[in-house]
């Protein structure tokens, strides 16, 4: 065992894959479409989240070329345009808002709580098939030649002036959003009512609060976009004029109630990726989280004070002004709780023994990005700079590096953490290391100079551009090949890992939380007896004296 | 290999000598947002700094080698209390600082010169006073305020000047405003940045910034002769507005001379104050709108006159009572009309109701 | 030393399925205790609602922003519901909300009789509910007041030309500026009360389940969070009907 790494793998000469676990309970396509387990449900969701990960992805990639050059020379501007919605439409929808709750959440809550299941697993396997529905959807979409309404589907565009498919992508996205909803809904019962004896809320795993904040969002924000997409759709078909100036509505009605969703939407999607980052950055600098409570409650708080800000998005629509005043205030209030996680992590390196394996390196790459992400949202929440760099590329940058640089960088940082957990074995350290490295790279290449493409003015949503704007676009379209790189090399040594990877044993990192504490992968119902906790969650010393009875045992 | 360095060498060239990290500041706000955002950049640069100090920091001096046994430390409530207060001091002085800024851009100044936009997918069409009409472009002067009262007529749509650092959404049915004073002469971008359909990125144009005599002089030039008022009072005529509303003791409808900025009480006992977006309401949904004393018999105009008609004639309401803002309108030399009867007089004798249908559909 | 903690909880494993407590058939696996059960499922079902309300929230906005604007369109529209039917109506959801109750307790005194014949009333219920609505919107196709297909605003700006509620109201005519408006009032009756519909439907859709299930006698025998969940829904779409039945037919009487 090196000084530089906590990795200890069993002896691999006598290690295996114990027999029974929950892959190998049952067999057949059946016993996993049918399977009420919550684990099979998060590899269901793993394997369709990452398919519409590469359709998002090669979307993406679609945008980059056509914008380098200036001229709308690879696509005609329509093309283009149904492009950027189905890009924002995969990637929010079916890849950001379900990646990790519906992944790593699915998978680990029951275990970290100590729970055989989640509250409710048929529930939990009909959200699976809501998505894989609302999915199925968006993909006929798609094949019925897209749609353009952009992902905010603004009024009256999206109901009048266009002839695309936005009622398939409207059902698509209703669909959708009640998986969310279900899943919201039972992580929040599971998390109230299945906890295990003396798990209390305060020695609860950080990820487990920060979905816990998230799942309040799901449940309270997405039945409000529900129903301004059936408003939305009522207003196509009938004309019922709500959304119609021309009959006396109000199109900024539509922009309340999608934006009173969509805001809170951004904290659904990254406070799982906060949960992941805590038990990261615990486990790989062996110290309790600096702050429990703060990093607690800063989630919780992001949850509420995230439901008062939606105003923001509207501030040069002629909303009236002493409204934005009290929205740019709660925008300054929710920047405080993430800055409290990025000082709160920091400190939690402090006097810790640090190692650099991947999850690590990508949750390094997460702080950088996201406290860049955060300071320019910022910018955006004060209302006078807001007027400037809105709806321009200052916007997409921001939103990138929130979503892209903070949540995408967790979800690989938490899916090489856990990955020996749901598979039993290890992913191959040096080739990963080299994913999150050229990941890293690739990302600001792209992105940072579109900050600069934004406050120099270029709209977002552009098919073309003037031409003094090429520069910088080339060098965000070469970052995007190298992003792309990055992000192809998971998917192909992960699953080269399937087979090949090292056996992991249960607890690999020597991680305190008590999904470590049983086999890798789980059994089908996770713990053979419900454990009873006596220990706070990161609890490094308890771990060790773990260990030493366990040894005791087994020289005697 | 050759052609592969020609290729980059032209891209360097390029980069050199386009590249710039921010928009030339061509107005009077452009400064003042300047001066916060570089104070916002300044914040985020220390804070991101000492993130990565922190993070670099501590990896090196507890790194498993150099430090391999952790030490167990709760957390400090001192620690945390500073990290929550010094980040949300900075934000509240952004937010202070910015709503400052919010506030200048959006409440033009009383002597402003206000020019029409209308915004239609895929094209701005500006209308100045004097009736000078431009599609995709606007000629402006130095050293004056110049208010831009926007509207859209059917999506969305939004306009923005970069180097001005304004942006206002043009929105169907309602109008609103922004203001700015250019400093330098030239020729800017003006981009629509709302996403309004299939040729959203072709609706782009021109911000010329002209001295005051060089705008004149294009005023001049390009004058359609004849007024945004002028062509109201064409309007106000054929459409029969002075049937009603002509100022005689017993007309049926209440008389416009000078009701522009005043203060009104409607039928329903709400109290108003007529700007430009109760005129154009008034015209299009006049039930809602009745003056005390009259009875709603006015039919409404929706849907047979065009935004633009309905901004000629907020115009020539607004300048019935020959106030300082006529003095505005440039190149409108002769006086207009006093009161409406006169207008109406001036309509029909110069028989500008044979151009009804022409005016009504432009 | 991680193998050895392998080897250990997979032994456990082999023992753990056959060693499981005496516990009634209904419970599912992954709970520990039917009191863990009932609480979960019950709880789950709250917070549904609390989704529901929400849902119906973005709608009562809408309405009561527009009623705000356009009072005079939005009286006009109401005076054109039937409140003979909408108030029969009201009282079939009170009913059924009664025999729902019914329904609940009978599961939980374990009465499979009266549980089968208060869940048929209910059902029963539901659909004549629907069966009312299906009439008035009848009507308004009839009157083409129905958003987008031909709306006609003849009974607004021309009363007198439908005698009918003319005779009750005296409406005065609107301008048509206003009367404009009334379309809009519909579009949100349709949209609000259709909501509500969809949620009869499906409700009438599980209670056909229940009845079938308890029919075999699957809810007399403890197991009563089903049905007592179902009960909180069947409440729930009554109460959201309570809410709209004033609003959309009542408020505007004494305009």
């Amino acid at each position: 065992m090196s000084s530089s790494t906590i990795v200890s793998l069993p002896d691999q000469s006598t290690a295996r894959i114990p027999k029974v676990n929950f892959i190998t309970k049952e067999n057949g396509l059946l016993s996993w479409l049918l399977t009420g387990d919550h684990k099979r449900i998060a590899m269901l969701y793993l394997a369709s989240i990452t398919f519409f990960f590469a359709i998002g992805g090669a979307l993406a990639g679609l945008i980059r070329l056509e914008l380098l050059t200036p001229q709308s020379d690879l696509m005609a501007t329509d093309t283009y345009n149904k492009v950027f919605t189905m890009h924002g439409v995969v990637m929010i929808f079916l890849f950001l808002v379900p990646s990790v709750p519906a992944t790593l959440g699915n998978f680990l809550i029951p275990l970290m709580i100590g729970a055989k299941d989640l509250a409710l697993p048929k529930i939990n396997l009909l959200s699976w098939y809501l998505y894989v529905a609302g999915g199925i959807l968006v993909l006929y979409t798609m094949a019925a030649g897209g749609v353009d309404t952009g992902w905010t589907f603004t009024t009256p565009l999206s109901t009048h002036y266009l002839n695309t498919n936005v009622l398939s992508t409207g059902i698509a996205i209703f669909i959708a959003g009640f998986s969310s909803i279900f899943t919201g809904l039972n992580f929040i019962v599971t998390i109230h009512k299945m906890r295990a004896p003396g798990m209390t809320w305060f020695r609860l795993p950080l990820f487990v609060w920060s979905h816990y904040a998230a799942s309040i969002l799901m449940v309270l924000g997405t039945p409000v976009l529900a129903i301004a997409l059936v408003l939305v759709i009522l207003e196509r078909t009938m004309g019922i004029g709500v959304f119609d100036a021309a009959k006396g509505g109000d199109p900024i009605l539509f922009q309340h109630l999608f934006w009173f969703y969509s805001h809170p939407a951004v904290y659904i999607m990254i406070l799982p990726g906060m949960g992941v980052i805590s038990e990261v950055i615990s486990t790989f600098s062996r110290k309790r989280v600096f702050g429990y409570t703060a990093v607690a409650f800063s989630s919780v708080a992001i949850a509420v004070f995230g439901f008062f800000v939606w105003e923001h998005h509207m501030f040069i629509m002629g909303v009236s002004s002493y409204s934005t005043l009290v929205f740019s205030l709660l925008t300054m209030l929710v920047a405080v709780p993430s800055a409290i996680k990025i000082f709160n992590w920091s400190f939690t390196l402090y006097k810790g023994s640090i190692t650099f394996e991947t999850p690590m390196l990508y949750a390094f790459g997460f702080m950088g990005l996201f406290t860049i992400g955060g300071l320019t949202g910022v910018f955006l929440g004060t209302t006078g700079t807001d007027i400037h760099l809105t709806e321009t590329y200052f916007i997409v940058a921001h939103f990138h590096f929130v979503m892209v640089g903070g949540m995408l960088m967790a979800f690989l940082s938490g899916i090489h953490f856990w990955w020996p957990k749901m598979t039993g074995r290890m992913y191959p350290e040096k080739i990963s290391q080299l994913a999150a490295l050229i990941t890293f790279i690739g990302f600001n290449f792209t992105f940072f100079p579109q900050f600069i493409l934004g406050t120099l003015g270029m709209p977002r949503r552009y098919a073309a551009y003037p031409a003094e704007f090429q520069v910088l676009n080339v060098f965000s379209t070469a970052g995007a090949t190298i992003l792309g790189v990055g992000y192809l090399l998971p998917i192909l040594y992960l699953t080269w890992s399937l087979r090949y990877g090292e056996i992991a044993g249960s607890n690999p990192w020597q991680a305190t939380g008590l999904e470590w504490q049983i086999q890798s992968p789980p059994l089908t119902e996770n713990f053979p007896e419900i454990p009873i906790v006596d220990h706070d969650a990161y609890d490094y010393d308890w771990l060790e004296r773990k260990h030493e009875r366990e040894r005791e045992v087994t020289s005697v | 290999m050759d052609h592969i360095s020609q290729v980059l060498w032209q891209f360097l060239e390029k980069w050199l000598t386009n590249f710039s990290l921010y928009p030339p500041e061509a107005s009077k706000i452009a400064p003042q947002m300047d001066a916060l955002y570089f104070f916002m950049v300044l914040v985020s640069l220390i804070g991101l700094t000492i993130v990565i100090l922190l993070v670099t920091g501590f990896s090196i001096l507890y790194s498993k080698k150099r430090h391999p046994v952790a030490v167990q430390i709760e957390g400090s409530t001192l620690l945390e209390a500073t990290w929550t207060i010094i980040p949300l001091g900075l934000f509240l002085i952004m937010f202070v600082w910015g709503a400052l800024i919010y506030f200048r851009v959006y409440t033009p100044p009383a002597n402003a010169m206000n020019i029409y936009v209308v915004g239609k997918q895929w094209m701005w069409k500006a209308e100045h006073p004097g009736g000078q009409h431009e599609i995709n472009a606007l000629h402006v002067p130095t050293g004056r305020p110049i208010q831009l009262t926007l509207i859209s007529q059917d999506v969305f749509h939004s306009f923005s000047i970069p180097a001005f650092r304004v942006k206002r959404e043009a929105i169907p049915g309602r109008y609103t405003s922004v203001w700015f004073e250019a400093t330098k002469t030239g020729t800017y971008h003006l981009f629509c940045t709302q996403y309004c359909g299939t040729n959203h990125s072709a609706m782009i144009g021109d911000i010329v910034v002209q001295t005051p005599d060089e705008y004149k002089k294009w005023l001049q030039g390009s004058t359609s002769g004849m007024s945004l008022a002028q062509n109201g009072e064409r309007l106000f005529a054929s459409l029969s507005c002075s049937a009603c509303h002509n100022g005689r003791a017993d007309a049926r409808g209440p008389a416009l001379a000078g009701v522009y900025g005043s203060k009104l009480t409607l039928t329903n006992g709400q109290s108003v104050s007529v700007d430009e977006a109760y005129l154009r309401e008034a015209i299009l949904n006049p039930s809602e709108h009745v003056t005390q004393g009259y009875s709603p018999i006015m039919p409404t105009y929706q849907g047979q006159i065009s935004e633009d008609g309905v901004i000629s004639l907020v115009e020539y309401i607004k300048n019935l009572n020959s106030n300082d803002r006529v003095e505005q309108t440039l190149t409108t030399t002769t006086l207009l009309p006093e009161s409406e009867g006169k207008a109406a007089a001036v309509g029909t004798s110069t028989g500008q109701t044979s151009t009804k249908q022409g005016m009504v559909k432009q | 030393m991680s193998d050895s903690t392998v080897a250990v909880s997979g032994a456990q494993a082999e023992g753990a399925h056959s060693g499981h407590h005496e516990h009634p058939p209904y419970q599912r696996h992954h709970f520990e205790t039917i009191e863990q059960q009932m609480d979960a499922t019950s709880f789950a079902m709250w917070l549904f609602l609390l989704t529901e309300i929400m849902f119906f929230g973005g709608l009562f906005t809408a309405y009561l922003i527009y009623r705000n604007w356009y009072y005079p369109a939005f009286v006009a529209g109401s005076h054109q519901l039937n409140i003979f039917w909408g108030t029969a109506n009201t009282a079939v959801l009170i009913t059924s909300s009664f025999t729902m109750a019914m329904g609940v307790w009978c599961a939980q005194t374990r009465r499979k009789g009266g549980l089968v014949l208060s869940l048929c009333l209910t059902l029963l219920l539901g659909l004549v509910f629907l069966g009312i609505k299906s009439i008035e919107y009848s009507e308004k196709i009839e009157k083409h007041h129905v958003p987008g297909f031909h709306y006609s605003l003849r009974s607004f700006t021309d009363p007198a030309s439908d005698p009918e509620i003319y005779d009750q109201y005296h409406d005065k005519p609107l301008a048509l500026d206003m009367a404009r408006h009334t379309e809009m009032y519909f579009g949100l009756y349709f949209a609000m009360t259709g909501m509500h519909a969809l949620h009869m439907i499906i409700g009438c859709a599980i209670l056909g389940y229940l009845i079938f299930r308890a029919q075999a006698g699957d809810y007399t025998t403890g197991h009563v969070t089903f049905v007592e969940n179902f009960g909180l829904y069947w409440h729930f779409v009554d109460i959201i009907w309570i809410f709209l039945f004033p609003l959309l037919y009542l408020i505007s009487r004494h305009g």
